[in-house]
């Protein structure tokens, strides 16, 4: 024993132990987060469970069971939940059954003492529907006009084919709405935007006022068009409504314009859960989302954090490459010089709120604020830039990484051989012909792992982003197909941002964990991949001048 | 070649080289002015800061403006106000005659006689509350009115016009003070409000009348009743100077001027009750002056020794209010002859019989102000609403129009760091509340809770942090082999670039509850994680020596991970049993029952260890860095000389190595200081200071993040939250200076060895 102690072999593995510990912590956070956001999207087996109560009263659930847990009776009882005597631990179940709109809530937890009986009933059929959740129960038939078109089996097929079509008529209304409408709103907007321009200029010229006058007279003509054509779209998407049970035999008649998607989970093959998956997973990475975020997809959060990071990219790359080529190759490397070094690598380290405060301060209040009294004061006291958006994001965000590409650059000038740069001096070339033909060309892949390291710092940044930018839900992208397409000025939706906001602002939060997961994978896949390139583009780098050398 | 020729390709030569020279400097030059460009834009960022915050630390400053007669005849005036945009003053003479006039010039734009005052005799007068605006008028046969100076604003030509008017609240008719035909009223104070209306009057004898008046409107709405009840004060024994009923109608204050405070409760009309009496001359002197502070919970008091003190009422344990004293400010050296509050801030106006005149903030402590306004005494002083003009009498009704700037009178370096009496508190104490739905609330600017917040934050964090960070860096850059090492280390750099925001996710929604369901369990991983390492350990030096020979050395973190999993799912197995065997099957409610300790969900546990994990990869890098830059000659000799590989560790690596240790423990607490999603995401967010590991807090980053997009711009708020911010940018940068100075000396040292 003393000898085991005095050989010091306890403290290694101790030591041992922390990196192992370190190890499981990283690879169990990022299993666990793949597991329940892959998770979700698998069509579960809803399960029809008998309850009976303290006083023997009988009830019936239908629905997923989505967790499960071992709680000690005492603190259920604490709560006010009853437990048989006697037993100490308990498990329970999270059951989700839907129906928010009848119950009230649509998450229940059953404890397994209270469980008579589980059965998975085959017709049992799930409505994902465009409020209140899901809805889960029997179908008895689909109806047109109020009168009933099928019963029974056939309903199943029926109902299938009015979603598709209801999906089809769905889809003609949105690109009416969004294209058409839109864009006639856009322009109705820039025009009163000019009428108001005219005035403030003290024009008095008239023509210019008719011929406004006239585009908007034109433009509330197609309003017009668009609007007959929709309310005809609308009226037809009502024609349809089904005939639906709960499980208690309430008899409820929905309409299937409220339904996005109908399936039968007990009765799927694994095909078809596997094609259902397939499908779920497109919606959530294509659709916009819907009930406050909690159902559909994070398409606008995607769409947001990627044209986020390519603006700042595009900041962050020219002025972090010309600051390390200025203080590698052109300032005297002095007092000052390092000074400056030392602190430009530290302010990677200044907390990113800190520079969400200075740009809310400087960039939205005082550079916004400034462009607005000078280039749009017509649409004041309405802001236009002198409010949080995408640019003022990005450019915060560009200096917040903009260490990264500097320290970075800078490393990968170092370790250009000095050989190749007298040679390229010997045979005549200028300073500024040997930079930019043999030493900046030599740099690219370290300027690569700048960017691609800042990248994947912004990607990852929430904090300075709710400040100057970004919305939990925005009602159009920054990109579109109205002049001049980029809106920089717009704010926008962040897969950062979605997971705080959805999970810690929303009212059901139950319903939108899941997909908070989801979403937390995507960013993490996203992040740890930069990462990866990084990592390997930086190796590759090294063994690269490590040749050179020798 | 022919002459031509050849110059012609000497002169296309020299142009050439020309044309590249003078690409050449523009390179250069691009280089410098984007470099140097981008560098002064990023130490824009810690001027910008300063900038911002540096308004909140500045004196405030009274300008003269304007300086005119109002043709008073010699009378005294008994109120003066001026209008919300500064624009209008009005004056009422102690005859009862009114002006309202032109600030800046002095022109008349109405007057006359308040009707009802008019060849009556004014038997005595006060104004309410400023933010109300009434003037209370006592007259011949002890009746009062009450009137109110009106702005109707139109907008002729889109500029704004001002119309100012005289409105009679309570009808023009005078009111009973419900004295006898005997008795002569001395003294009156009151305030009105939409519904009721609250006079108390006193006769130079010393008997004092409650008036209660409240305002009926008929069911239709058009007709108003008045119901008016009269009530005796209890009699004090000492001749009152000055009374004071606060905004709310529900405290009265009669003031003798030998300094005698009476505090009456008069919430109940019918049955007003003395609380309190105490003596505010304590050392000397004699009270000059009184008034309410905004919001009609503070009473300032000066007296001829130009001292001004804040008295408040303070709940003790029992539910007994006492009137204590809060504060004084003795700036003046001769007697206070007005005291005027600002309309919607703890601040306050005061001159004294010198000609000088202040400006005082309560809450922060501060005289913002001391200045001499002219060479004789100041009659009458009054304060735009906004708190940006001041409008002052001299003796001989010579008006003078001041601006002021004063726009943060709050802040102070007491009131942002020490502990503050703050109104209806039990004492001095740290709070931060910075904002609430009334107007005459009191903002709390407490920077200590949330700096307390951060530092417990960051203590726990590393409390987790440091063992799993440096024991790993120091096995893995000592012991592990290079096979292992080239995967574990860019497995924790992975680590490192996980976004906060998942860990705040995961802490707040995933771990919290778990933890909470968990908790005994928890703690049993603690020791039995460790515990398992050893058992392993010891296992092995007993087993044959054929068997241990299978353990290859530098693999043990590798054969330790699945002891780890099992560690842990065993102690969470038995979390449950513990609970219920020891811990009446709930240990957080055990714990507050038997302990007193209070448990919250989302505590300090959960972001120690969220946050810890996000350091923990920062730490284990820069140290594993040191570590393995050990010259390799050093341990080669240690061992050599007989020392065992962890006695060499020890010895020698951990001591070389211990500047690179120390950088990388500073560059992490760095990261936890200004880490803002988790502490957002995983606590409670409330700002309290508490040490226990079961409660939450709020942190000053957290606080900016929640708080900053709802300030408005450039209030004291918006500036406080900016002084957060430079704080946290100064204690970082600090921290990582400090840890670059000594990373660098290291690798000097290295290099040297």
């Amino acid at each position: 024993m003393s000898i085991w102690v005095r050989t010091g072999s306890p403290w290694v593995w101790l030591s041992a132990g922390m990196v192992s510990l370190n190890l499981v912590m990283v690879f169990g956070l990022l299993l666990l987060i793949a597991v329940r956001g892959l998770g979700h999207f698998w069509p579960a087996a809803v399960q029809s469970i008998e309850l009976s109560d303290r006083d023997a009263s009988v009830s019936t659930l239908l629905g997923n069971i989505v967790d499960e847990e071992k709680v000690s009776a005492a603190r259920v009882r604490d709560r006010g939940g009853y437990v048989p005597d006697g037993v100490e631990i308990i498990s329970r179940y999270l059951i989700k059954s839907g129906n928010r709109d009848i119950f009230g809530a649509d998450f229940v937890w059953v404890n397994e003492t209270d469980v008579r009986s589980r059965s998975t009933p085959r017709d049992a059929v799930v409505l994902e529907r465009n409020e209140w959740g899901n809805f889960y129960g029997f179908l008895i038939n689909v109806k047109q006009n109020g009168k009933v078109v099928a019963n029974g089996d056939r309903a199943w097929n029926v109902l299938q084919k009015r979603i598709a079509r209801k999906t089809e008529l769905e889809a003609q209304i949105h690109r009416i709405e969004k294209k058409e409408i839109g864009k006639i709103n856009y322009f109705m907007e820039s025009i009163r935007l000019d009428e108001k321009r005219l005035l403030l200029d003290g024009n008095n010229d008239r023509l210019p006022f008719e011929n406004l006058a006239r585009d908007r007279a034109a433009l509330e003509t197609r309003y017009e068009k668009f609007n007959v054509e929709l309310s005809d779209l609308y009226a037809q998407v009502r024609r349809d409504t089904i005939t639906v049970k709960t499980v208690a035999d309430q008899v409820f008649e929905l309409p299937i314009a409220a339904l996005v998607r109908a399936f039968r989970p007990n009765d799927m093959s694994f095909g078809e859960k596997v094609v259902h998956y397939g499908a779920k997973v497109w919606e959530f990475v294509s659709e916009e989302p819907r009930e406050a975020n909690t159902e559909g997809g994070v398409f606008p959060a995607i769409f947001g954090t990627v044209l986020l990071v390519i603006l700042m990219s595009v900041f962050v790359t020219p002025f972090g490459v010309i600051a390390a080529i200025y203080l590698r190759e052109y300032a005297h490397q002095g007092m000052l010089t390092r000074i400056i070094r030392i602190a430009v690598n530290n302010l990677a380290g200044v907390p990113s709120i800190v520079y969400g405060v200075f740009g809310l301060g400087f960039f939205v209040y005082f550079m916004g604020g400034s462009i607005d009294q000078l280039f749009f004061p017509e649409a004041l006291p309405a802001p236009t830039f002198g409010t949080p958006g995408i640019l003022w994001s990005s450019l915060t965000l560009a200096i917040l990484t903009v260490p990264v590409v500097i320290v970075s650059t800078e490393e990968g000038l170092t370790r250009i051989p000095r050989a190749i740069r007298e040679g390229s001096l010997a045979l005549g070339a200028t300073k500024a012909e040997t930079l930019w033909r043999t030493v900046l060309p030599m740099a690219t892949p370290a300027m690569m792992t700048g960017l691609i390291l800042s990248i994947a710092r912004a990607a990852g940044e929430v904090a300075p982003l709710m400040m100057v930018g970004v919305v939990k839900l925005a009602p159009s992208l920054p990109l579109d197909g109205n002049f001049p397409f980029l809106h920089v000025d717009r704010k926008f939706m962040h897969l950062g941002f979605h997971i705080y906001d959805v999970g810690f602002q929303s009212p059901n939060v139950e319903a939108a964990r899941p997909l908070v997961y989801g979403t937390a994978l995507l960013l993490v896949i996203l992040i740890v991949t930069l990462n990866i390139a990084a990592i390997r583009i930086r190796n590759r780098l090294r063994e690269k001048y490590n040749a050179a050398d020798a | 070649m022919p002459k031509a020729l050849s110059d012609a390709v000497r002169r296309g030569q020299t142009r050439h080289r020309s044309w590249r020279m003078l690409k050449n400097s523009a390179f250069g030059w691009t280089m410098a002015v984007g470099g140097i460009g981008v560098i002064v834009t990023i130490v824009m960022i810690f001027f910008y800061l300063f900038y911002v915050v540096v308004p909140m630390f500045s004196a405030a400053k009274i300008e003269q403006v304007a300086k005119y007669q109002l043709p008073l005849d010699g009378k005294e005036l008994v109120h003066l106000s001026l209008d919300e945009y500064t624009e209008i003053g009005f004056a009422v003479t102690s005859e009862g005659y009114y002006y309202f006039f032109d600030a800046y010039t002095g022109s008349p734009i109405a007057e006359g006689y308040i009707s009802g005052s008019e060849k009556r005799k004014l038997l005595a007068s006060a104004s309410g509350d400023s933010s109300e605006g009434s003037i209370f008028l006592a007259v011949d046969g002890n009746h009062w009115i009450v009137v109110r100076p009106h702005y109707a604003l139109s907008y002729p030509n889109d500029k704004r016009h001002i119309t100012p008017s005289l409105t009679y609240p309570l009808g023009r008719t005078p009111i009973s003070l419900g004295f006898g035909d005997d008795e002569s009223v001395a003294l009156i104070t009151g305030n009105s409000g939409v519904e009721e209306t609250t006079i108390v009057a006193a006769t130079s004898g010393g008997a004092m009348v409650l008036t209660h008046v409240l305002v009926e409107a008929s069911l239709l709405g058009d007709e108003k009743t008045l119901e008016t009840t009269h009530v005796r004060l209890p009699r004090i024994d000492y001749a009152v100077a000055f009374l004071s009923v606060d905004i709310d109608q529900r405290e009265l204050y009669a003031v003798s001027t030998d300094g005698q405070i009476s505090y009456f409760d008069i919430q109940d009309k019918n049955d007003p009750r003395l609380l309190d009496l105490v003596n505010a001359t304590a050392h000397g002197g004699s009270v000059t002056s009184i008034a309410f502070l905004s919001g009609g919970i503070s009473v300032l008091v000066g007296d001829s020794t130009g001292q001004i003190q804040q008295w408040f009422p303070v709940r003790d344990e029992n539910n007994n209010y006492s009137l204590e004293l809060i504060r004084g400010f003795q700036v003046f050296d001769s007697a206070i002859i007005n005291l005027v509050p600002e309309y919607y801030r703890k601040g306050f106006l005061a001159t004294d019989s010198n000609g000088y005149v202040g400006l005082f903030h309560t809450t922060a402590g501060r005289v913002l102000l001391l200045k001499r306004i002219g060479a004789e005494k100041l009659s009458a002083i009054a304060i735009s609403p906004r708190a940006d003009g001041m409008l002052s009498v001299g003796d001989g009704g010579m008006i003078t129009m001041s601006r002021v700037q004063n726009a943060h009178p709050e802040v102070s370096w007491q009131s942002l760091w020490g502990k503050v009496w703050y109104e209806s508190r039990s004492g001095p104490e740290y709070i931060w509340q910075s904002s609430s739905a009334n107007s005459d609330f009191e903002p709390k600017f407490s920077l200590t809770p949330l700096t307390f917040g951060t530092v417990k934050a960051s203590f726990y964090a590393m409390l987790f942090a440091i063992p799993l960070a440096i024991f790993g860096a120091v096995y893995t850059a000592y012991f592990m082999t290079p096979k292992m090492r080239a995967f574990v280390k860019p497995s924790v750099e992975v680590m490192a670039a996980l976004p906060t925001v998942i860990l705040g996710f995961l802490a707040g929604l995933w771990l919290a509850p778990l933890i909470e369901s968990y908790l005994a369990g928890v703690f049993l991983a603690f020791i039995l994680v460790p515990l398992s390492f050893l058992l392993v350990s010891f296992l092995l030096e007993r087993v044959p020596q054929k068997v241990r020979g299978l353990v290859a050395d530098g693999w043990e973190a590798a054969i330790l991970v699945p002891v780890v999993c099992v560690a842990i799912w065993i102690s969470l197995a038995l979390s449950h049993t513990i609970d219920a065997t020891f811990f009446d099957g709930n240990l957080p409610l055990w714990l507050f029952n038997q302990w007193g300790i209070s448990y919250d969900q989302r505590n300090s546990l959960v972001v120690g260890m969220a946050i810890g994990f996000a350091v923990i990869p920062t730490i284990f890098s820069i140290s594993e860095d040191a570590v393995f830059g050990v010259p390799r000659h050093l341990t080669f000799g240690s061992l050599a000389l007989g020392a065992t590989p962890w006695q060499t560790v020890i010895g020698v690596v951990i001591l070389t190595a211990s500047p690179g240790i120390f950088s990388a423990v500073m560059i992490g607490l760095g990261r936890a200081v200004g880490e803002t999603m988790i502490v957002l995401m995983a606590t409670g967010n409330t700002p309290i200071m508490d040490l226990n590991i079961f409660e939450g807090f709020r942190a000053l980053s957290a606080n900016i993040a929640v708080e900053m997009p709802e300030s408005e711009v450039n209030s004291t708020h918006f500036r406080v939250l900016f002084l957060a911010a430079l704080v946290l940018f100064l204690v970082t940068f600090a921290v990582n200076t400090v840890a670059e100075i000594v990373r660098q000396r290291l690798r000097v040292k290295y290099s040297n060895m």
